[in-house]
């Protein structure tokens, strides 16, 4: 039952932070980030159940190990940029969280350049010539 | 979720109380500690929310970049 430890963390904080928000606004601020970093550590634990899953079948399937490492690499990428947007978004900086999202969508894209590369090489190897 | 819960007591509770104290030395007419107090407070808990943002990326590179 992770799920009712989740939202009774997240009612308590959100109770806490309604009280603090009149007396002083930065340190309800602080507050809803530590809630969302707890919850974050948390989901990650079950992430990892997944990932070794993914590795294990990987291993069986016989596919390269470089496939796996940069799609975890993406996921790690898009978790952080998500959660460091999401608190730029919390705070009313709208802007710089679309330029955190910017910047991750660019760092994926040039993670999966190699694979694009990949694939390009198959499909030109199987064309005759 | 244990320690989770405690930290934000912790926290809430610096909160209020920088609150009280704030408001109590700019009722006796001590502008400037007032705000020394509340940036006190803050500094406090941004050091604590700052070690957590740590361990929050220390683990995501531990998870999706060790293998």
């Amino acid at each position: 039952m992770d799920i009712i430890q989740i939202a009774g963390l997240g009612l308590t904080a959100t109770m806490l932070i309604v009280v603090i928000k009149g007396k002083s606004p930065q340190i309800a601020f602080l507050l809803t980030v530590l809630v969302g970093v707890f919850i974050f550590i948390f989901l990650l634990d079950k992430i990892q159940l997944v990932i070794s899953l993914l590795e294990r079948l990987s291993v069986q399937a016989g596919v390269e190990m470089i496939f796996l490492q940069t799609i975890l690499k993406i996921i790690g990428i898009a978790y952080i940029a998500e959660f460091a947007a999401q608190v730029a978004k919390d705070t009313g900086e709208g802007s710089i969280a679309s330029k955190i999202e910017l910047a991750g969508k660019i760092l994926i894209l040039v993670l999966a350049l190699p694979i694009v590369q990949r694939v390009v090489e198959t499909v030109l190897n199987l064309l005759p010539n | 979720m244990g320690t989770e819960i405690n930290e934000i007591f912790f926290i809430a509770g610096v909160g209020i109380l920088t609150a009280v104290i704030h408001t109590v030395l700019k009722q006796s007419g001590k502008e400037e500690f007032a705000s020394w107090a509340t940036l006190t407070g803050f500094i406090v808990i941004m050091f604590t929310v700052v070690s957590y943002i740590g361990d929050l990326f220390d683990k995501v590179r531990d998870v999706f970049l060790s293998h």
